[in-house]
């Protein structure tokens, strides 16, 4: 009964959420329908006893990644809807709406295949991946909470490829820093090539427009 | 609760009722509490600037906060015509909603180091319960989340009303609150890491042992010095006040608001403090903590954390009435390249001494050699490439002509023309 609930409630959270983000004419609406949509996730994660992952989708989705697009809706000044229905491409409308049937469709065809290995193979294939896997295993993860799982195949089975992105979230600080550096700094000492001076020139006029 | 989030067991009445009594008497403690710190506050701060402050309602001036209230309640409700309708009146909601949060995972009580066995509990309706609304297996993480859901509250608030001076404060205040979570998120990390759990429950009990089992003891005084000055920052009180600098921008972000929707966010201010004392007391002085001595043994738990917490609301005061305000460079300075780098170092060490005394083969010496060498190494390290980054900060600086903007010190890129919702929305 409770299980119902909590899913109805969060379920349909996320489902106007998703479609208050499309529908919204102001961008801070929208995010904050966005919003919306990642706490309905989050309690589908507690629903699924997955603590760790609902905490970090609050603190990281939630409390940084739509405070940032926030941050820059208020600071460009952006929050006019007239200023959005300007620079659409031609086909954009119809790209879209393509690529979001057809990723409808891998969704539904998931669910059900998921549906279909749960309810109709049950008993033989779980339990024989249950064996297959081991005894030791089991034993292994059985007393670890979430937050020791992931750290566990984080730090140790993944480990190279989290220390790649993390090398990869580096580069692209340091690429933004420099590339805001240049676009608004007269003459900084970055660049003191000619590709530089260019983009200068170009982007002079603008940014001193806004600065005052 | 724990482990078991949508009661596959059933529910009964028995779990609602205690619920229900669980989040009303945290609720009704927290407001008690709200009304008792303003009256504390502008009683204490009133004393060291040698003032009476207030003395009319009530013995020593008591009911003031609650005269306060009744006012809120009956003033008129001011919307600027320029506000964003909807987001402005959510705004403090939000604000409201997660300071009462965060406390939820406080234990305001319990026995820890009972004989019995229990660990905290006490039994209502036939039930054993903890004295703390919940106790998530996220435990400490919920409140990182509820403090950076707040600053929506503050963010929207300013957004939406429109008007300069609020998106101003609003802005300053988010910038503020997300460079200090960073910090307050580390030192969390520390007492994590010693405790090797994210539950308060369990945090507490591990320090139930007496003063030095106290993570302030165990985890080196540093972690709970940098808790401190992030907490204060993260509640925006004095000196890390700019948010709301009464010379620069009226009141900041809550300028436009007036009211009950005042008071939610006066309200939300308060009771952060109030929950970030708690707080504090629960993760470096062993919560409820202290010695048991006649009668009601399970009185002075919460005895004992009444008086932890009180301590911080009285430092938290002392703050306000003896520190000058930092400018907003200070501030973001101290926060990035203090904070944050002395707290990385000082993780690093936390986590070598943990691991390097889980190797059982080795003795003291070589123990001591590998925590004290690694760290040093480590720490000598991160301070050259840290000095050489600040020397060449400075060199392009040096190089820069200084615009208007770094002058005012707000990050704000916004031209004052174009703020609000408003305008041609």
């Amino acid at each position: 009964m409770v299980e119902v609930l909590v899913f109805a409630v969060a379920g349909a959270a996320c489902l106007v959420g998703a479609i208050g983000v499309v529908l919204s004419r102001n961008p801070v609406h929208a995010a904050l329908m966005l919003v919306m949509t990642l706490f309905g996730v989050a309690v589908l994660f507690v629903a699924q006893e997955a603590h760790f992952i609902a905490a970090v989708q609050v603190i990281v989705y939630a409390g940084a990644i739509v405070v940032l697009f926030l941050f820059v809706i208020m600071l460009l000044g952006v929050d006019r809807a007239a200023e959005l229905s300007l620079g659409a491409l031609p086909a954009q409308r119809w790209t879209a709406a393509a690529f979001g049937l057809g990723g409808a469709a891998v969704l539904v065809w998931m669910v059900a295949a998921v549906d279909r290995l749960y309810k109709g193979a049950h008993s033989y294939e779980l339990e024989a991946a249950g064996a297959a896997a081991g005894d030791a295993d089991a034993a292994a993860t059985s007393y670890l909470t979430d937050v020791s799982a992931i750290a566990r195949s984080l730090f140790s089975d993944y480990v190279y490829a989290f220390e790649l992105t993390s090398l990869l979230l580096i580069v692209a600080v340091i690429g933004t820093v420099i590339l805001a550096r240049r676009s608004s700094g007269d003459d900084g000492p970055l660049d003191g090539t000619h590709g530089g001076d260019l983009q200068q020139a170009e982007g002079a006029p603008g940014t001193q427009e806004a600065r005052r | 609760m724990t482990g078991d989030p949508l009661f596959a067991d059933g529910v009964d009445w028995g779990d609602i009722g205690i619920m229900g009594i669980k989040i009303g008497v945290a609720f009704a403690a927290l407001l008690v509490a709200t009304m008792f710190m303003i009256w504390f506050e502008r009683k204490l701060i009133s004393d060291m600037q040698h003032r009476i402050g207030p003395n009319v309602a009530g013995p020593w001036g008591l009911l003031q906060a609650l005269a306060d209230g009744i006012k809120f309640f009956f003033k008129e409700d001011l919307r600027p015509a320029n506000a964003d309708p909807l987001v402005f009146r959510l705004a403090p909601y939000i604000s409201a909603v997660t300071a009462f949060v965060a406390f939820a995972i406080v234990p305001i009580g319990g026995v820890f180091t009972d004989t019995e066995g229990r660990s905290g509990t006490v039994t209502l309706f036939g039930k054993e319960t903890i004295l703390q609304v919940a106790d998530p297996p996220v435990g400490i993480l919920l409140l990182l989340a509820m403090s950076s859901v707040a600053v929506y509250g503050v963010m929207l608030a300013g957004w939406s009303s429109g008007s300069k001076y609020p998106l101003i404060g609003s802005v300053r205040a988010s910038a503020q609150a997300i460079s200090y979570e960073a910090a307050l998120g580390m030192s969390v990390v520390a007492v994590v890491i010693v405790a090797g759990s994210l539950s308060t429950q369990r945090i507490v009990s591990l320090q139930a042992g007496g003063a030095n089992t106290w993570f302030v003891v165990t985890t080196g005084i540093v972690p709970f010095i940098v808790f401190l000055i992030a907490a204060t920052a993260e509640l925006n009180r004095p000196p890390f006040d700019l948010v709301e600098a009464e010379q620069e921008l009226v009141g900041g972000f809550h300028t436009e608001y007036s009211s009950i929707r005042f008071a939610l966010f006066f309200l939300a201010e308060f009771m952060n403090v109030i929950t970030m004392s708690a707080i504090m007391v629960t993760l470096f002085f062993g919560g409820p903590a202290g010695p048991i001595f006649f009668g009601l043994t399970w009185l002075w738990p919460t005895v004992w954390f009444l008086a932890k917490v009180l301590a911080f609301l009285f430092v938290f005061v002392w703050f306000r009435a003896t520190l000058p305000r930092l400018r907003y460079d200070q501030l973001m300075s101290l926060g990035w390249k203090v904070l944050i780098p002395v707290m990385l170092l000082w993780l690093m060490f936390l986590g070598l001494r943990q691991v390097v005394f889980d190797q059982e083969s080795w003795n003291l010496a070589q123990r001591l050699v590998v925590t004290l060498g690694v760290t040093a190494v480590g720490g000598a390290l991160g301070w050259l490439l840290l000095s050489a980054a600040m020397r060449a900060a400075r060199r392009n600086t040096a190089q820069e002509p200084l615009d208007a903007e770094d002058l005012a010190g707000t990050p704000t890129g916004a031209a004052p023309g174009d703020v609000g919702p408003g305008r041609g929305g």
